[in-house]
């Protein structure tokens, strides 16, 4: 996984609540087997129209927010499915960070095994951010995961809260599998005493 | 010992490690697969030269994808989908997990067969990549939704790297009136509580009104707990519960199911345990509800009339607006007078047989009076009980569209598609813009509202036409 530690950015305002994983990436595209090239279609029902035209209006169309590697959402963002997809196609278009008041659990968790980091801030944190967003290419905002800080264009600071053990992941680009293969002997033991106690399973 | 909770209990059974954080190994007793959220994690195995650690706790089927038309025994015709379902095959073949392949009469919705077959029991933990496995919380068991990583993750090692989450009630007092349904409760609870209720905790539905409940309700309403934000809802096992398990094709027997049932007994909550929040609604004050935005909270009975966004606060009034404009609605219409053309009636909320007498019921000897209707059984077996006790002849003759097994048009990733601007009733579980086909609105509700609104091609209070 490809390691987080500091980005300084465009910030690509999207000032919308409960913004679900179907509007992120509609399910035409999940037929795929691979994770890589859904950039493209990152946001496609919102980004193009019914001949599949950009639609100037939509923010990730804006010159300005092109090549943006952070997102500023509204509350409960990415709420509905599972599908890491989700993440893929947010990691694949270039976005390395998305904060919002708050995110739905599934999707939250996804982001980490991407090398994204979601940062939940207050809503009057986020909404400075936002209008900092509005800004466009000029304005880049700094997101430091070791000092746990999001900077503004205008250098103000706000620290955000992060899981210390995915903080440990993201910032050294670790695979979870491996770290847990580490502790096999837990898992044996565990299925020697399930085989007891609860043979049934 | 301290009280705790049923989410308390069936955790601590399954804590392999503990780091001094708190990030915790949880052992996976059920790993549910299906063909849209496993390629990658199967390939992620592969490229590592890692194994399955245990097929016989893994189970495979293909369900979002597949045709549900009759045809599809002659090969599924989009070539991706197709792809995507001779993946499955493949690494189902070459890891030696249990699967149900299209052409096996046990095929069906993952959430639908877990149950069907006796793969899914109290006091277990289950996952699958997909967000609705929160339904196996109906039997008790910690069950919910992951992603892909995950799914490699749990393939790998059985277990799942987690912190625990934090305890929610939901109590549903006394009892629900006539023609309201588990589905007008879990949509209720959503409209309660909004989409982001639950986000953080584990939630447990309890209260009379949930005990009266059988298995098929107690699923729909622990489906939609991730509608609420909660990635897993549970119901506390009981002699409902065991009925329903006991005999079940890999359900314990003999000297087992003694040994099971006496542990499955303790499972329940304390009565001093602590909970992180509380939410109590009275089942007397539930009507049939029906959804008319596109977030599931944006629910009401269906006597109501469609809100004017400037009645919201904060970011809502915005997204009303914006809901409002997609479904082509006006503040102040009433919700009875919303024309549909089309009715779903399938998906893993409302798939199961009780789903399917509930909408016959209302649907015997009258006609569909909407463009198009169709219901999709959750699984084969469903649909062989459904044949065998009359219920595909009412559907047949009111002019319902009889299909195979599986999730079909709930996300329209199959054939099964909405056309921009058509109106959709519907028994699945999201009525996000898009989510039945590009433009479509979706109109969320029970079985039993969506027939009557197929008879009247409109949305319908059921109370009237039972």
């Amino acid at each position: 996984m490809e390691k987080f530690e500091k980005i300084t950015g465009v910030a690509a305002p999207l000032p919308l609540i409960n913004v679900d994983t179907d509007m992120i990436i509609p399910k035409q595209f999940l037929k795929t087997i691979k994770r890589s090239g859904l950039g493209v279609n990152l946001f496609d029902e919102m980004r193009y129209d019914d001949e599949g035209k950009e639609i100037p209006d939509f923010v990730l169309n804006k010159p300005q927010y092109r090549e943006a590697e952070i997102l500023i959402g509204g509350d409960n963002f990415g709420c509905g499915s599972s599908r890491e997809h989700a993440p893929w196609a947010i990691k694949d278009f270039g976005i390395r960070c998305v904060v919002a008041p708050s995110f739905a659990d599934i999707f939250y968790n996804n982001c980490f095994k991407n090398g994204i980091l979601p940062i939940a801030l207050p809503q009057e944190q986020v909404d400075i951010l936002m209008k900092d967003a509005e800004k466009g290419s000029n304005a880049r905002m700094i997101v430091d995961l070791e000092a746990q800080t999001v900077t503004t264009s205008d250098g103000e600071t706000f620290t955000f809260e992060v899981d210390p053990f995915k903080k440990h992941c993201l910032m050294e680009g670790l695979d979870d599998i491996g770290l847990t293969l580490e502790k096999a002997s837990a898992i044996d033991a565990f299925e020697g005493k399930l085989a007891m106690t609860r043979p049934w399973v | 010992m301290s009280p705790k909770t049923l989410y308390d209990k069936i955790w601590d059974a399954h804590l392999a490690h503990e780091a001094e954080d708190g990030t915790s190994l949880l052992y996976i007793d059920r790993h549910l697969v299906h063909e849209v959220t496993s390629p990658q994690a199967f390939e992620g195995l592969r490229m590592a030269g890692r194994t399955v650690r245990a097929p016989d706790k893994t189970i495979a089927v293909p369900d979002h994808n597949v045709p549900t038309t009759p045809d599809r025994v002659d090969g599924i015709q989009n070539e991706e989908s197709r792809i995507q379902v001779e993946a499955l095959d493949r690494n189902a073949r070459e890891t030696g997990i249990h699967y149900y392949p299209v052409s096996d009469v046990r095929q069906g919705i993952v959430h639908i067969i877990g149950p069907e077959q006796g793969w899914t029991l109290p006091g277990m933990t289950i996952v699958c990549g997909d967000s609705h496995t929160a339904t196996h919380g109906a039997f008790g068991a910690l069950a919910h939704g992951i992603g892909t990583s995950e799914v490699e993750h749990v393939l790998a090692t059985q277990t799942l790297i987690q912190r625990k989450a934090k305890n929610m009630k939901v109590e549903i007092t006394g009892q629900l009136a006539p023609g309201v349904t588990a589905k007008d409760i879990t949509l209720s609870v959503i409209g309660h509580t909004g989409t982001a209720g639950g986000t953080g905790y584990v939630i447990e539905y309890c209260g009379e009104a949930i005990r009266s409940l059988s298995m098929e309700g107690r699923m729909t309403v622990c489906n939609m707990a991730i509608e609420g934000g909660a990635r897993a809802g549970l119901i506390a096992p009981d002699e409902t519960t065991f009925e329903y398990v006991k005999g079940r094709p890999h359900a314990p027997k003999g000297a087992q199911w003694e040994a099971a049932l006496t542990w499955w007994k303790t499972l329940y909550s304390d009565d001093d345990a602590h909970w992180d929040k509380v939410v109590t609604i009275k089942g007397e004050d539930i009507a049939p509800v029906v959804t008319w935005g596109t977030s599931p909270e944006d629910v009401l009975p269906i006597t109501a009339d469609v809100p004017a966004p400037d009645s919201f606060q904060g970011g809502k009034t915005e997204a009303a607006k914006r809901a409002l404009d997609y479904m082509g609605l006006t503040p102040g219409q009433k919700l009875s007078d919303i024309e549909i053309d089309t009715v779903f009636i399938g998906s893993c909320t409302n798939g199961r047989i009780e789903d399917l007498r509930a909408a016959a019921e209302i649907l015997k000897g009258k006609k569909i009076a909407v463009k198009r209707a169709m219901v999709v059984p959750g699984s084969g077996l469903v649909r062989a009980q459904a044949e065998e006790e009359g219920l595909a002849d009412i559907f047949k003759e009111a002019g319902f569209e009889w299909r195979l097994a599986g999730c079909s048009m709930c996300l329209a990733m199959n054939p099964d598609q909405l056309a921009p601007g058509e109106r959709c009733a519907a028994t699945s579980n999201r009525n996000f813009e898009g989510r039945q086909g590009r433009g479509g609105r979706t109109h969320l509700m029970s079985p039993a509202m969506a027939a009557a609104a197929a008879v009247t091609g409109r949305l319908t209070d059921v109370r009237e036409i039972m």
